[in-house]
């Protein structure tokens, strides 16, 4: 065969296709990945119940009776307040969304390693595919399977009792959640893939994702608004941006105004998604070899 | 057979390390023969076959395939060769047909041929009937004829084959061979060959390099090179005495030395099957007869002790190579 000139997409689709068939024909996998959200739903989001805690019952203060309207007045007012909705439930289901993404994402970089590990790359990098196509396929599978178990979680999320009070239309609404949780995917596997392009050690990458899930989790917005983050927590927060999605796909999906204009949020994601991935293509034509 | 595929010169590897695996390599390899690169563990084949199928960068140096360097237009060189890695590289959770056609698009060929030459060649190594069985299931020598396959998707002008018959036991080994050397007269293709069989480079090889330290110690046809380390020997019983024989021996042009060992007169000759007529004629001159004559040809092993200093040793290794290692001889056994 004599050298003819390729086009730069070549393979992408093949590559992309091998990854999702690894994943769609080991329906387990998909499903224990879906547990963890399901139970933070399920346990926290139910357990967790601020409006019982603030409405439940009238108080008793001595000499003073304060009547179990005014008390589910205030409440009202100091959870809309607090979260933007009287309903915590909705609030956390919506937040569990971007947190599913972020793991997802997170394991790309473990399927580098692998095919680093089990051969398949080596083969892979003596076949005239581009580099930066190698990363990218991985990064599109890994979005396309974010998707999907963001999916999962909102039906069962709407099971459980999500409700919705949509900020704009409704087709709309899901058009913007899901276009800020695949920018947030974009960005998180093409980071996770760059973090994992050198190395040789599954153990490695297994340390990294297990030190960076829960922090990134717990100084987002996921749970509880910045607002009632202490000082220090407050611009980890806001460059975080699990941040940015939540307030996004809360905005649109429960009608709660983001703290941060939707632009700025939506601009902020475009950045965070363009920028990793530049990041990763260009650094996999330098590093990605044996 | 006089042209020349690939061209390598002053090729030199430094690891990150600091470690000089490859240094300043020259050699010469051509059209439509089997080049056999032979070393101990460690020696730098793999790392020399790493940068000519452009998978390593090569610090210093050049090796230009089919007229493209591979520093310069690596992507050129990868379509026009095919490379057997010594793992097996096939994705385990696919079918072999899965492999064999994702493989094809990656060389960027139209659906319909990688279709069809994944059938021909499944057909050809004897996997079309296993082709919708995922790889996790198949023998350790059909996932090697897979990944012999796979090397073939794109009619590769030279083929490298690491190690192809690693872990094999002897019948499947054989068996490899004869598609390898199949799929050779169909493609009319040049193999690049590394090996830690000496019987398998002295049987397929058309010439053989070996290779220790970094650096190449000899390159030459399996013949030639078993020559210029040592000779034949030819043993022979007479019917009469040791002494009357000898001094003719002696003299005839072909033979180095003569001893007399057990009662067997060991010859040492030069191409030992043009020098037999000559030693029996010579014996019959004075008298006697052979009763018994028996020629030992020295074994490409003997060439290898020569030039390395010791037989195929096993060296330590990095935890990854010895991981791989131990992985494809594993899968190879099941």
């Amino acid at each position: 065969m004599s050298y003819k000139r390729l086009s730069p997409l070549h393979g992408l689709w093949a590559l992309t296709n091998r990854e999702l068939k690894k994943w769609y024909k080991e329906p387990v996998i998909l499903l224990l990945s879906l547990v963890q959200p399901i139970l933070w739903i399920g346990i926290f989001g139910k357990a967790m119940n601020f409006a019982n805690m603030f409405q439940s019952a009238s108080l008793e203060i001595p000499g003073l009776t304060i009547p179990k309207q005014i008390i589910d007045e205030i409440g009202s007012l100091v959870l809309k307040q607090t979260f933007g909705t009287t309903d915590y439930f909705s609030f956390l289901a919506v937040g569990m969304l971007s947190f599913i993404v972020l793991f997802t994402s997170m394991s790309s970089g473990m399927t580098i390693v692998w095919d680093r590990r089990l051969g398949f790359l080596g083969k892979l990098l003596t076949t005239p595919v581009p580099r930066g196509s190698i990363i990218v396929s991985k990064v599109i599978a890994s979005i396309v399977k974010s998707l999907v178990q963001a999916t999962i979680i909102l039906l069962i999320g709407v099971l459980l009792g999500l409700r919705f009070s949509f900020g704009i239309i409704a087709p709309v609404a899901f058009l913007l959640t899901y276009l800020s949780l695949f920018l947030l995917s974009f960005g998180f596997s093409s980071l996770f893939l760059m973090l994992a392009l050198r190395s040789t050690r599954w153990e490695t990458q297994m340390a990294i994702m297990n030190l960076l899930n829960m922090p990134l989790l717990f100084s987002s917005n996921s749970f509880y608004p910045i607002s009632s983050m202490p000082w220090w927590l407050k611009p980890v927060a806001l460059a975080n941006p699990l941040t940015y999605a939540n307030a996004v796909s809360r905005w649109a999906l429960l009608g709660i105004t983001p703290s941060a204009s939707l632009l700025l949020s939506l601009t902020y994601l475009v950045t965070f998604a363009v920028t990793f991935t530049a990041l990763g293509i260009t650094l996999s034509w330098r590093y990605l070899s044996l | 057979m006089t042209e020349e595929i690939i061209n390598v010169n002053g090729l030199t590897k430094i690891y990150s390390g600091g470690v000089l695996a490859v240094d300043h390599i020259s050699f010469k390899v051509y059209e439509g023969e089997i080049f056999a690169l032979l070393g101990p563990n460690g020696a730098g084949k793999s790392t020399t076959i790493g940068m000519l199928n452009t998978s390593l960068k090569p610090t210093e140096g050049e090796a230009v395939i089919a007229g493209y360097s591979v520093k310069d237009e690596p992507s050129k060189v990868r379509s026009i060769i095919g490379v057997v890695p010594q793992e097996f590289s096939a994705d385990e959770d696919l079918t072999g047909w899965e492999n064999i056609t994702l493989i094809g698009y990656l060389y960027g060929l139209p659906k319909e041929v990688v279709k069809q030459r994944a059938i021909e060649l499944l057909q050809t190594v004897g996997l079309y009937n296993v082709k919708d069985k995922k790889v996790e299931t198949y023998s350790g020598g059909m996932r090697r004829r897979l990944e012999i396959s796979m090397g073939l998707i794109n009619r590769p002008k030279v083929l490298f084959l690491d190690e192809p018959t690693l872990g094999l036991d002897v019948q499947t080994r054989a068996a490899i061979w004869e598609y390898i050397l199949r799929l050779k007269k169909d493609y009319n293709m040049t193999i690049f060959l590394t090996t830690h069989y000496l019987e398998e480079a002295d049987a397929y090889g058309d010439r053989v390099a070996i290779i220790d330290h970094g650096k190449i110690l000899v390159i030459g046809k399996p013949d030639e090179l078993k020559r210029s380390v040592t000779w034949d020997t030819i043993s022979i019983e007479i019917t009469g005495s040791y002494d009357s024989v000898k001094q003719v021996l002696s003299t005839l042009p072909q033979v180095k030395e003569v001893n007399f060992i057990d009662g067997q007169i060991m010859i040492k000759v030069v191409d030992g099957p043009t020098a037999i007529p000559g030693v029996v004629s010579a014996i019959n001159s004075v008298g006697q007869e052979v009763k018994r004559l028996s020629l030992n040809r020295p074994s490409l092993d003997e060439v290898y002790m020569y030039y390395t200093g010791k037989s195929m040793r096993d060296e330590s290794m990095s935890k990854e190579e010895a991981f791989a290692l131990r992985r494809t001889l594993r899968r190879a056994r099941s």
